[in-house]
């Protein structure tokens, strides 16, 4: 079974060094001054990690407080510090590097044959200021919290706000350009560092994705990190930009902001999708269905991204012509999405479907994400979200797309990848239970927020009418489940780093050239440089036969 | 493909150190010059952010802004932009010695640029000065003083004014440190082998630094210049 794995051209297999990119060095220095692509994607999944606690540690307190109508656990300056603290870092530390950092960095340079990123130093630099935005952030947090909300709407947060917008607004634009250099990072490495034979579209749909995920980053954090500046210049030299007393716009800085942040949104997402499109292949042992289709889906994602922003704005006093414009827009790019989705599914419908754990998020993702993305379209529809804005009904939509898409993509694409990365197996049966429990307890999280919402609960309060008490129990309660939920993994998987039984070089019997190479890889990620002359997911070709 | 074609023939040529993780030179030198377009993607989105702002600006207040640019020296502005087009002609010129493994003449070109750069920086601070001398720099708490109609928008004008010229000079000193750090090497005669590729990659950039000043230049200084009182109506 394992002559899936060998090239060709190479009859040998091509690694068989017990040597690896682990076990090469063992003191901090090698990890800190570390230029492998594979141990900074390490080092992003210790970062990440982190950040993740401390911001679904913010949404249990305020899950909490919201069990009951009145203020009773927290006040509300805390609270409102509380829900700004769980966006800033779930978004900017936690989505947005989220799977390029962790599984882009490790798996890129592998799936197309090369031995590291264009630019390894660059790579490390990247990770040491996303390290350094955070530390801003968890400075913030020590000190005394920022309350303006992840948006950090002008002129409050320009003028008004008198908790720490300057040191969180600095710690924003330094992670910024961690995303841009990652961005740049990967739109040179897939352009220049292909091995030969690997084309364009022999390119896996995890490496689409992440380009066209690059180039958003490239394209849209350039315009955060003005604006950011903006709003410095405002705060700390009293130059009037955003603020009506002095002739600014606030309006504008929404425009700025959304410019950017609702491209971000598909930063979070389309990696995401990268991952799905993988797992969906390797456990349907087929061919991703309409493999250039999805590609282009991709690019078409990262290109509508950047002319919808104004749906987030249908009541902040645009014009209602820029209204109907961009409502129309942003049902377009729900195509692309869409056709994702079906290929997806169409994919699944003609394969041999096992159910391991990665499929099992695979399968939640796209349940999940048709959901949130369905919602996108009511909030689109300008009647509607004049009723539904500021509302539960979009914090369940952006949950069920970012949490119930990105983050179950995230941990299918742990799982999936883990023996690849480790050289450890994790245990299946845990890892399955606890990937029901974690579609169990977010749709029960979240699903009454969509009725809340619905029903006219406004968000970022924490005083609301009695009559929304019954479902907001059952969020809580259901968050309580998602939250020990994603300790199980956290704990058995760190559990089998030790334990963990000793991974094969390809134990799903995948292709792909990152299970060409021993698990885990070699520092160059291969002995020789692989030679592709095989298309992505060559599935239906079988193992016999290619090697006959 | 790339240097290598242009190299005169007759150069004997030594490879350059590629690193551990490129096949050869070419595609490391590809890479480095695919990486600064990219990067100078970004800091067009950077700029273009800001003169997005300032458009809008001018298009909601478009006497104010005219009065407010009548401020500011067109003369000044004119030489300075002479100026830069010159540095980037002798940045050109490194690139080009660079190229013909002319070393030490890079040197000498890089240190134009760098004096030039200097020269512009310079008449960027007396203007600065002036404003500050005028009472018309809209920072912190300073006393702002203005004769004519609508403070409020002339306010932003300065305040993008200063915001815009600001980040403009702060890439300069940027690629002034930068150009400062090829120096020794080129006078250590490092390019007698039409290695070009560092000296190439920051001439990209201060080119990218230049362009930006011809798209400030006229916003800030030209446009509606012929406005002085307002249209009788
Ligand atoms: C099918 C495509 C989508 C459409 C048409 C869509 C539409 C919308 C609309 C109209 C809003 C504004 C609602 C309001 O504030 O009244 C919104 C909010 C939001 N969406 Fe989506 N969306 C889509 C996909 C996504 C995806 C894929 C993500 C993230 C991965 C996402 C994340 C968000 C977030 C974070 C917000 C709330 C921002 C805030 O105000 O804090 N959306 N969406
Ligand atoms: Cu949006």
């Amino acid at each position: 079974m394992s002559a899936v794995l060998e090239h060709e051209t190479a009859p040998a297999p091509i690694v068989r060094e017990p040597k690896n990119y682990l076990n090469v060095a063992w003191t901090v220095r090698s990890w800190l001054l570390t230029v492998d692509h594979k141990r900074i994607g390490l080092l992003y999944l210790a970062g990440i990690t982190f950040f993740f606690l401390l911001g679904g540690a913010a949404a249990g307190i305020f899950r909490l407080e919201l069990m009951t109508p009145q203020s009773d656990l927290v006040e509300s300056e805390t609270y409102n510090k509380l829900f700004t603290l769980h966006g800033i870092i779930m978004i900017f530390f936690f989505l947005v590097p989220g799977i390029p950092g962790v599984l882009g960095n490790f798996l890129i340079p592998i799936m197309i044959g090369a031995r590291d990123m264009a630019f390894p130093k660059l790579n490390l630099m990247s990770w040491y200021l996303f390290m350094i935005g955070g530390i801003f952030t968890l400075y913030v947090t020590v000190a005394g919290g920022v309350d303006t909300g992840w948006t950090f709407y002008t002129p409050y947060s320009s003028t008004y706000s008198n908790t720490y917008v300057m040191a969180t607004a600095v710690g924003i634009f330094i992670t910024g350009f961690s995303s841009i250099l990652t961005g740049l990072n990967f739109i040179v490495t897939v352009h220049k560092m292909r091995c030969p034979g690997m084309t364009w579209f022999r390119l896996p749909l995890f490496v689409w994705s992440n380009y066209a995920t690059a180039l958003i980053m490239v394209l849209g954090t350039p315009v955060l990190a003005i604006t950011i500046l903006l709003v410095a210049l405002e705060r700390g030299l009293k130059i009037g930009i955003f603020d009506p007393r002095l002739g600014g716009d606030p309006v504008l800085f929404q425009h700025l902001f959304w410019f950017y942040s609702h491209p971000a949104v598909y930063i979070m997402v389309l990696p995401a999708m990268g991952v799905i499109s993988e797992l969906v292949a390797a456990f349907s042992r087929n061919r991703v269905f309409g493999y250039k289709l999805v590609a282009f889906a991709s690019l078409a994602i990262a290109v509508l991204g950047f002319l919808v922003w104004g749906h987030h704005m249908f009541v902040s006093g645009q014009s209602l012509y820029a209204g109907m414009v961009f409502s129309v827009l942003s049902m377009l790019i729900a195509i692309p999405s869409a056709i994702k989705v079906f290929n997806w599914t169409l994919t699944l419908w003609r394969g041999e479907v096992t159910f391991n754990t990665p499929l099992l998020y695979a399968m939640g993702f796209l349940g999940l994400f048709t959901i949130g993305g369905l919602t996108g379209l009511f909030l689109a529809t300008l009647g509607i979200d004049v009723h539904v804005h500021d509302t539960y009904f979009v914090v369940a939509h952006f949950h069920y797309v970012m949490v119930g898409g990105t983050v179950m993509a995230y941990l299918g694409g742990i799982h999936y990848w883990w023996p690849k990365m480790t050289g450890k197996m994790y245990p299946e049966g845990w890892a399955r239970f606890s990937a029901v429990l974690v579609f169990v307890g977010f749709n029960l999280t979240f699903f009454p927020q969509f009725i809340l919402g619905y029903l006219g609960m406004p968000r970022r309060y924490h005083v609301y009418d009695e009559g929304f008490q019954v479902l907001n129990v059952m969020s809580t309660a259901g968050a309580s489940i998602l939250g020990i939920a994603y300790l199980f993994p956290i704990t058995y998987l760190i559990w089998s780093l030790k334990y963990g039984a000793k991974a094969p070089a390809n134990p799903w019997n995948a292709v792909g050239l990152e299970w060409m190479t021993s698990s885990p890889p070699p520092t160059e990620n291969f002995i020789e440089t692989p030679v592709v002359d095989f298309e992505a997911y060559e599935y239906h070709r079988h193992p016999a036969e290619r090697h006959g | 493909m790339s240097t290598t074609a242009t190299l005169p023939s007759a150069t004997a040529k030594r490879t350059p150190v590629v690193a551990h993780h490129f096949d050869d030179w070419d595609q490391q030198y590809d890479a480095c010059v695919l990486g600064m377009w990219t990067f100078l993607v970004t800091e067009v989105m950077f700029f273009g952010g800001a003169i997005g702002v300032y458009m809008i600006y001018r298009w909601q207040y478009p006497m104010a802004f005219a009065h407010a640019s009548n401020e500011l020296d067109v003369w000044l502005g004119t030489f300075n932009t002479f100026i830069l087009l010159t540095s980037s002609l002798t940045v050109a010129l490194g690139v080009r010695y660079a190229h013909t493994g002319e070393s030490r003449k890079v040197g000498w070109m890089l240190i134009g640029t760098i004096f030039l750069g200097a020269i512009f920086l310079g008449i960027k601070a007396y203007e600065y000065y002036t404003k500050f001398h005028h009472n018309i720099a809209p920072l912190l708490d300073l006393p702002f003083d203005w004769g004519g109609a609508d403070p409020g928008p002339t306010k932003i004008f300065f305040g993008l004014y200063f915001g815009m010229t600001g980040i403009h000079a702060l890439h300069m000193i940027i690629g002034v440190v930068l150009m400062a750090m090829f120096i020794p090497a080129a006078f250590r005669n490092e390019y007698r082998d039409g290695n070009s590729l560092g000296v190439e990659v920051i001439g990209l950039y201060w080119h990218f630094v230049d362009l930006v000043w011809i798209f400030l230049f006229p916003l800030l200084y030209l446009v509606d210049r012929a406005i002085t009182a307002p249209p009788a109506l």
